[in-house]
């Protein structure tokens, strides 16, 4: 069995009450920090482990702790993101339910690290069930003195609220997220400056995904270099998958980073295979922002070796052959399903979620759904195929915030490598309504696969 | 219907104004704006809508222009700014809940209730919509209610015909 540093106690009944977080040595890490280290020995540790950011980017986390800025007598501020809103992610709603003091946990030691006396959980509206409970953990911690004035007697104050979306998926970039927290739309704002200038109220700011958070637990328990070494090259510790679409066992996985993708899909002791006796077609990886690969290139890189779980690995080969871990939304497709409506839907998804901002985004995302609905209705022309890229290339980049990148990415990286199925949609107007392209030579060995570039 | 309740004037309840002083007490002084998206869950939750008279009743409660409570509860996609039915089935409608059928429950869901995406019924118990995922992909298809937004997953047509019948009894 590998490693769970975060998951370990899921099962145990009780673990979501403080007493029972407590017993299997919940805490200890807030008592650690604050009572034997400094906040910049904090910051050194998390360092030291390696940890990347869990949201999407995968940016270290201790170097963006290190640019925060500290002006004498300006409040600073963490925010946590747990705006989880990318299709095919929902490891942080997981965490938050059962087992929420690994975050008010990891929240408390992050907030010491950083110097903020007031921190903040941006939880999306949605989740009005798991914004109930990690009120009520907060309540019980501070009740039990790990939260409010003068924290176990080491004179550092805290104060941590909860603080409910209003249905927005671009709240989860961290300027469209500080915007809602001031009570604004979702705006993202043009950088710089960065939050870590000027953020929540203009003041310094660190916004970091609800799995950083938990994870920097683990790493103050053990030590920054005992985290560093599970794991992979830079990819180092464990990383929460989600695991959704055709698949025997969907949910929610803790993996050391480095596993192979065949064995996660596979095997037993992950997602159990493909379900309903299918074939894997196609996966999308990293939550649907990021490029779809058909079934050759999921299990394999270009060259023939396997594909691991990691950062480096997934995007091995960029994006001609490979994708990206993104937050670790793992999507399986089986062979019946068709690539260019699932391309539709996503683009549709885009377009609803869009800001209306940057004109790209808001009228180019509107674009792709519209010619990916004729191509999927029997109204295509082939022409369409290249216009999407052409979209898709104008979108890319020429926009204040990334969601550009994300809706352009799934829909050059769907013509990238099913082209055929496009084609053939254009082709067979009729047929395609009712059939689908099926697995075709997405599943075949890589020499046999049609790599276009 | 719509007009009857729109003339209505707005009074927010004792036990909803506490609310609202205790979630403006979370942010540093003159920093209330933040208190703005919470609040209007809170008046969404007890009126069931947010109505212009009810938007205006915030801004004066957070002594902010009303323009700036319309800008914000027409950009997010939980505040209703028409009246629902008592239920509001929201079904989601992004790409892993569709691997797993969340299109064709959406056809089911529009024959048993009789009415199209965002309409309510005749007797005002429900109205559905289709919604962008909710975080739930494993456990596909899925369907929330506010305003606690009780979650649904795993949905086939048996549980989503049961789950109506339930709150027709209810």
């Amino acid at each position: 069995m590998a490693r769970k540093l975060l998951l370990e106690h899921i099962n145990v009944p009780g673990i979501n009450t403080l007493d029972v977080y407590r017993q299997k040595g919940g805490y200890r890490a807030v008592e650690k920090a604050l009572k034997t280290l400094t906040p910049d020995e904090v910051v050194e540790e998390v360092k030291k482990s390696g940890l990347r950011g869990r949201g999407g980017a995968g940016f270290p986390t201790g170097m963006k702790w290190s640019f925060l800025a500290k002006p004498e007598g300006v409040p600073r501020y963490l925010v946590c993101n747990a705006d989880e809103s990318e299709p095919g992610t929902f490891k942080d709603r997981y965490l938050m339910t059962y087992i929420p003091h690994a975050l008010i946990e990891g929240m408390i030691v992050s907030s010491f690290a950083l110097g903020a006396n007031t921190s903040y959980i941006y939880v999306r509206g949605e989740m009005m069930p798991q914004i109930r409970i990690l009120e009520r953990a907060i309540a019980e911690a501070k009740q039990a003195g790990f939260l409010g004035k003068n924290i176990l007697g080491t004179g550092y104050d805290l104060e941590l609220y909860v603080q409910p979306g209003g249905g927005a998926y671009i709240c989860g970039e961290e300027t469209a997220l500080l915007e809602s927290l001031e009570g604004k739309r979702g705006n993202p704002r043009i950088k710089p400056p960065f939050p870590a200038i000027a953020g929540l109220y203009g003041c310094p700011t660190v916004v970091n995904n609800v799995e950083s958070i938990a994870a920097t637990v683990p790493i103050i328990n053990d030590g920054g270099e005992e985290y560093a070494k599970i794991g992979i090259g830079r990819s180092t510790g464990t990383k929460l998958i989600s695991a959704s679409g055709n698949l025997v066992r969907p949910g929610v996985y803790e993996i050391e980073l480095g596993l192979p993708v065949e064995e996660f899909i596979y095997s037993d002791e992950y997602c159990g295979g493909i379900a309903n006796g299918k074939r894997l077609k196609a996966t999308v990886a990293g939550g649907s922002s990021v490029p779809v690969l058909p079934a050759n290139l999921t299990l394999k890189l270009a060259n023939g070796d396997p594909r691991l779980m990691s950062y480096e690995s997934l995007s091995e080969g960029g994006f001609a052959t490979g994708t990206m871990m993104g937050s670790g939304g793992f999507i399986a497709f089986d062979e019946d399903q068709c690539i260019v409506r699932n391309t539709w839907n996503f683009a549709r998804f885009y377009h609803h979620e869009s800001c209306g901002q940057c004109s790209p985004c808001r009228e180019g995302t509107g674009w792709m759904e519209k010619v990916l609905h004729r191509i999927e209705y029997g109204h295509g022309k082939m022409s369409d195929i290249d216009l999407l890229v052409d979209v898709s290339k104008n979108i890319e980049g020429n926009t204040i915030c990334p969601l550009g990148d994300a809706a352009a990415w799934p829909v050059a990286s769907a013509i990238r490598h099913f082209r055929d199925e496009f084609e053939w949609h254009v082709k067979e107007p009729v047929k395609s309504l009712d059939t689908n392209y099926g697995l075709a030579n997405y599943a075949e060995p890589i020499a046999k696969a049609a790599i276009t570039e | 219907m719509l007009k009857v309740e729109e003339q209505q004037p707005v009074t927010f309840s004792a036990a909803l104004l506490e609310k609202c002083a205790e979630i403006v007490s979370r942010y540093p002084e003159g920093k209330h704006k933040s208190a703005l998206l919470p609040i209007l869950h809170e008046v969404q939750a007890e009126l069931g809508w947010l109505s212009a008279n009810a938007m205006d009743k915030v801004a004066e409660y957070l002594n902010i222009q009303p323009i700036e409570v319309y800008e914000v509860a027409s950009f997010y996609t939980m505040y209703f700014l028409k009246p629902q039915g008592k239920y509001m089935l929201e079904i989601c409608r992004t790409g892993p809940c569709c691997l797993v059928g969340a299109e064709k429950l959406m056809d089911h869901l529009e024959q048993t209730l009789g009415v199209k995406e965002g309409e309510v019924t005749p007797d005002g118990l429900f109205s559905w919509r289709g919604v962008e995922c909710l975080a739930a992909c494993g456990y596909g298809p899925v369907l929330q209610i506010g305003p606690e937004y009780t979650f649904y997953e795993n949905l086939d047509k048996q549980k989503l015909d049961d789950l109506i019948q339930d709150l027709r009894k209810k």
